[in-house]
Formats: C-alpha cells, sequence, structure tokens
C-alpha cells in the first residue's frame, strides 16, 4: 500500500511524529511519501529512516516544497523494532480507538456509586480483547490518574500493555495534585484535540 | 476549549533562533565599527558587548527575546528572563537594568501577558537589577525577552574564546532541555521530566557564575541556541580542539529517550549542519548527538578552567543542585575539532 503524508506547514517536530504514525500501520512493500515544506525537515525525516534502517529517497519539488518516500522492506522490519515497548502485543491494542474520561464518576446520579462504576469500567477495559490506543483524563477524570486513586493500578497495567494514557496538565493543576500524578504523563490542549481528531472512535463511559 | 495555551505555545524557546550559518552570512556583510571603549563587540560572537566607561567600570550589554517554549506564561516569563539575564553573567557581569521587550497578539487576553511580565520581572528581582520599562508590539504571536544592562571591571571581562589548551571544561546545567520541551509540545514529555527542565531554565545563571568567581577561569559561555557543541566551537575559536566525554555529560535523563523517538527540533538539525567535518563521534549513540546538538532555552555555563582547580570547581557549582559535570578538555592538537569519546 501507499500511504500520502502531506506535512508541509507544520514544525519539527510534528512531520516526524505524524510519518512514525503512519509507519507504524505498515506493513512490508508499503511506502508512504511524505510532503514537507523545507529541507530541514527532509533531513529530519532521513535520520529517522537512517536509524531505522529503512529505505528512503527525497526529491526536491519547488523551494517550499519537498517529497521524502520511505519504504517498509523485510530487512527494516527483520531489525530491532525502536517501539519495543508497544511491539509486545501489538495485535490487542485497537489502533485509533480513544477512551475519554472527564469526570471520576460514570454517569449521572449517586456520587457513591458514580465513582465505583468508574472503578469497575477501568478493570472491564484491562480485560478487553482489543485495548484502546489511548486514553485520555480531563476535568475531574485527572483524578483518576493520581496517586491513591482507585482506578491508579488498573490504568498501570493498561499502560504496560502499551495503552497511552495521557492526563491534562492544566486540569492536574487546577486540582492541585500536578505532583501527584502516577501513571502515564502530562498533556495539553493542542494534543487533546489532536488525538480526538485523529481517533478512529472515541468511547466516552 | 477555548483555553488560550493552544496558540500560546507553538515550540519556541531559543529553538526558534535563526541558524548559526544564515546568522554569520548576513553580519559578516555589517561594517565594522571600531571605537577602543568597545572592548566586546558582535564580531567576537560572544554572548553580550562590553563597553568601557572608566578604568574601572565597564557596561555590559544583552537582549534576547523570543516564543513560549512552555505553556504556562507565568514560566515563561521567568525562562525568558532568566536566558535573557544569562549573557550578563557569561560575560562575568552585575545585572543592574532591565527593559521588557513584548510582540502580544491584540485578541489575546492581557491577563496571559500580565502573568509573562510577572514571572520576568520577579528574575530580574533576584537577579538585584531593576526593571526600568520597556517596549510592545502587536503581533501575531507572543514574544518575549528582556534587554539588561550589567556592568563589570574592564579587567575581568570573561570572553568566550579564551579557552587554553590543557583546560577542563565544565557545564554547569544539565543538556537536553530543548528536546523535552519539543516532546511536551507533542504530548510526548513526561512530567518528571517537564519539571526537570523547567526547573534548569528557570534556575539564573547567577548562582553558577558567583560560585565560579573565585577560580581563574580563562573562558565562559552560556549555552543557549546553537547547543553545546555550538558554542564549544566557538569557544575554541579555531585555536584548541576538544575532547568532550559523553558518559560525563550532565542531562535530563528523558531526553535520550526522546531524541530516539524522534522528538527532535529543526534548529538542532541545522546546528548539525552547521558543525559539518567540526565534529567527530566515537561510538556515542545517536541520541547523544542530539544531545549535543540539542538547542538549550536558558543553559548553563560553559566554563573553561584551569585543569588543577577542576574538582573544587566542579564542588562549589554542585551545591547549587543542578545536574552538572567536568565534560571533558581543552587540547592542543587538532585545533578547531572536537571528538566526543566514551
Amino acid at each position: 500500500m501507499q500511504y500520502q503524508l502531506d506535512a508541509r506547514g507544520k514544525q519539527c517536530p510534528i512531520p516526524v511524529v505524524e510519518t512514525k504514525k503512519i509507519l507504524a500501520q505498515m506493513t512490508a512493500g508499503d511506502t508512504v511519501t511524505v510532503a514537507v515544506d523545507n529541507p530541514i525537515a527532509v533531513q529530519n525525516l532521513l535520520k529517522m529512516a537512517g536509524q531505522k534502517h529503512l529505505p528512503a529517497e527525497s526529491r526536491t519539488i519547488s523551494p517550499t516544497h519537498y517529497e521524502v518516500v520511505l519504504a517498509l522492506s523485510e530487512e527494516s522490519l527483520a531489525s530491532p523494532a525502536p517501539e519495543a515497548p508497544a511491539a509486545c502485543i501489538p495485535a490487542a491494542r485497537s489502533s485509533g480507538t480513544v477512551v475519554v474520561l472527564s469526570s471520576d464518576e460514570m454517569g449521572g446520579g449517586d456520587s457513591v456509586l458514580g465513582k465505583a462504576l468508574m472503578k469497575a469500567f477501568v478493570y472491564a477495559l484491562t480485560e478487553q480483547d482489543s485495548l484502546p490506543a489511548t486514553i485520555l483524563l480531563y476535568n475531574g477524570g485527572a483524578r483518576l490518574s493520581v496517586e491513591g486513586a482507585a482506578t491508579l493500578a488498573d490504568l498501570k497495567l493498561l499502560e504496560s500493555q502499551g495503552v497511552e494514557i495521557l492526563t491534562c496538565g492544566t486540569c492536574l493543576n487546577h486540582y492541585g495534585l500536578t505532583d501527584q500524578l502516577a501513571v502515564g504523563s502530562v498533556t495539553n490542549m493542542y494534543a487533546i484535540a489532536e488525538k480526538l481528531m485523529q481517533a478512529g472512535k472515541v468511547i466516552r463511559p | 476549549m477555548n483555553e488560550q495555551p493552544i496558540v500560546f505555545c507553538k515550540g519556541g524557546g531559543c529553538t526558534a533562533k535563526l541558524g548559526p550559518g544564515a546568522l554569520a552570512h548576513v553580519l559578516d556583510k555589517l561594517p565594522p565599527f571600531s571605537d577602543p571603549n568597545l572592548l566586546v563587540g558582535f564580531d567576537h560572537s560572544d554572548d553580550a558587548a562590553v563597553y568601557k566607561l572608566t578604568d574601572d567600570i565597564a557596561m555590559v550589554q544583552t537582549l534576547d527575546f523570543f516564543p513560549p517554549m512552555v505553556e504556562d506564561p507565568y514560566l515563561f516569563g521567568q525562562i525568558a528572563a532568566a536566558n535573557a539575564l544569562s549573557d550578563i553573567y557569561a560575560m562575568g557581569g552585575t545585572v543592574k537594568t532591565a527593559l521588557n521587550i513584548v510582540c502580544f497578539p491584540e485578541q489575546m487576553d492581557l491577563n496571559i501577558l500580565g502573568r509573562i511580565l510577572q514571572g520576568g520581572a520577579e528574575k530580574v528581582r533576584e537577579a538585584g537589577g531593576v526593571l526600568a520599562g520597556g517596549h510592545s508590539i502587536a503581533d501575531s504571536d507572543v514574544k518575549y525577552g528582556l534587554s539588561v544592562t550589567g556592568i563589570l571591571h574592564p579587567d575581568k571581562v570573561l570572553q568566550n574564546n579564551a579557552c587554553q589548551p590543557g583546560d577542563a571544561l565544565l557545564l554547569t546545567k544539565p543538556l537536553g532541555v530543548g528536546i523535552v520541551c519539543t516532546a511536551s509540545r507533542v504530548g510526548e514529555a513526561s512530567a518528571e521530566a517537564l519539571d526537570a527542565a523547567i526547573q534548569s531554565m528557570t534556575t539564573l545563571n547567577k548562582y553558577a557564575s558567583e560560585a565560579l568567581a573565585p577560580f581563574g577561569v580563562h573562558a565562559c559561555t552560556d549555552v543557549t541556541g546553537f547547543g553545546l557543541l555550538g558554542h564549544l566551537n566557538e569557544m575554541l575559536g579555531g585555536r584548541c580542539g576538544a575532547l568532550l566525554h559523553w558518559e560525563a555529560l550532565p542531562r535530563i535523563p528523558q531526553a535520550l529517550d526522546y531524541a530516539d523517538e524522534f522528538l527532535l527540533t529543526a534548529a538542532a538539525q541545522r546546528n548539525r549542519n552547521h558543525l559539518e567535518g567540526k565534529v567527530v563521534f566515537e561510538g556515542a549513540p545517536f541520541a547523544v548527538e542530539e544531545l549535543l546538538f540539542d538547542p538549550q532555552t536558558s543553559g548553563g555555563l560553559l566554563v573553561s578552567l584551569p585543569a588543577e582547580q577542576a574538582n573544587e570547581a566542579l564542588a562549589a557549582i554542585q551545591a547549587l543542585g543542578l545536574p552538572c559535570g567536568l565534560i571533558g578538555q581543552v587540547t592542543a592538537e587538532e585545533p578547531g575539532m572536537i571528538r566526543v569519546v566514551r
């Protein structure tokens, strides 16, 4: 399959980050053609290709339009994959599914029940055959990924299986929990918007 | 979803600097000025300009401003100010006055500007200086910094290129803040890594400068947009070579992981291009190469001093609390070359 990515108008490292996402979907024989608007971005893409042992070539179409073609060959698949941590059970992660936890309660009604349901939901997620690619936690959801949260152990388990756990930094700060984040990493609205826009499926319990 | 930081931080700090090659090309064409009292001008590629006023007092001037590299406006103000003030310390001076330089979009919340200026003002106060005014422009993107004036004794100017063969090289802050901020911008930096970067960037080089005052420092510069190798290259001035020990580099540990994920800036690649043929890597991993080219915002002081004073100076800097280290030696062999070894 031949993939296309137009990363013109995007600053480094965005072209490389988006190319990596496409590479993760590719199989041997596939290529991706990335359009960028400056020669430095070409060099950064070729640098990544070199490190990942991917055959790559670039061409200049105009002074503000360059193309880099990266191929995924049998040999490059055989060399050690840099994304080793996520690769242990790649098939179990459903690509593009994003779970949004925007509260520490599931559903509206009784607050004690809501918290118990949320804990049960996160546990149930760990038991699914197909895991989400990303879990976004914002607003009240930020309370789920911090020290002492009832959901912490299950979120850690999900993270160890390659699920990306991202908690909104502004929200942690708002609730005074910035120092207590205990799983995954902090994110910002730019990244949250991008994750949601690029999601194949968004699950909001 | 109308959160301002979405447009606030687009990847700034010293990663936004014009490349060293492009800059030299333009500066070379300016007419040279000559004045016997101008002790350090921009023909030196030094950190700040130094002008002798009397036999006892020279004025040291610098300015620095850039777009936000973190989401929090208050922290951005602190970082931009610490970065601008740093050039005074790199020359061995004392901060006296500072003026705000501001670009700010008309439609953006003015409270954000207030937070930026508050962060900056606090750093000027911490530096012992006086914030004396400023200038602001309506612009499409946020930019902030300071014009700073300090003083020093004309005989005690710390030039950036007076290193001597046999000197030890000391770096007073960890490398990797550019990579960590870049990773943070795409949501891939951990909270610990970002905290470490912010702590480093908001720390004034005042303390390192004061701690090093008792030692016989030959050359000093602050590590900023051109990365450690770029600034070391200027320090060597084509007269000396250098050996760097990559395992000894103080660094934010996660920066190496993010470099392995190719979360790299355009500025780092420009730095790499600029130094082509001037650096030899002997067995250093890819991520370490990137760390050495990584543009630093409000980076540490890179100091060249007699080897026999190195351990004592290191202990004085270690007492300040940030990761730091003796990273290599100045050599007489291979002038202009930097050799990176284990």
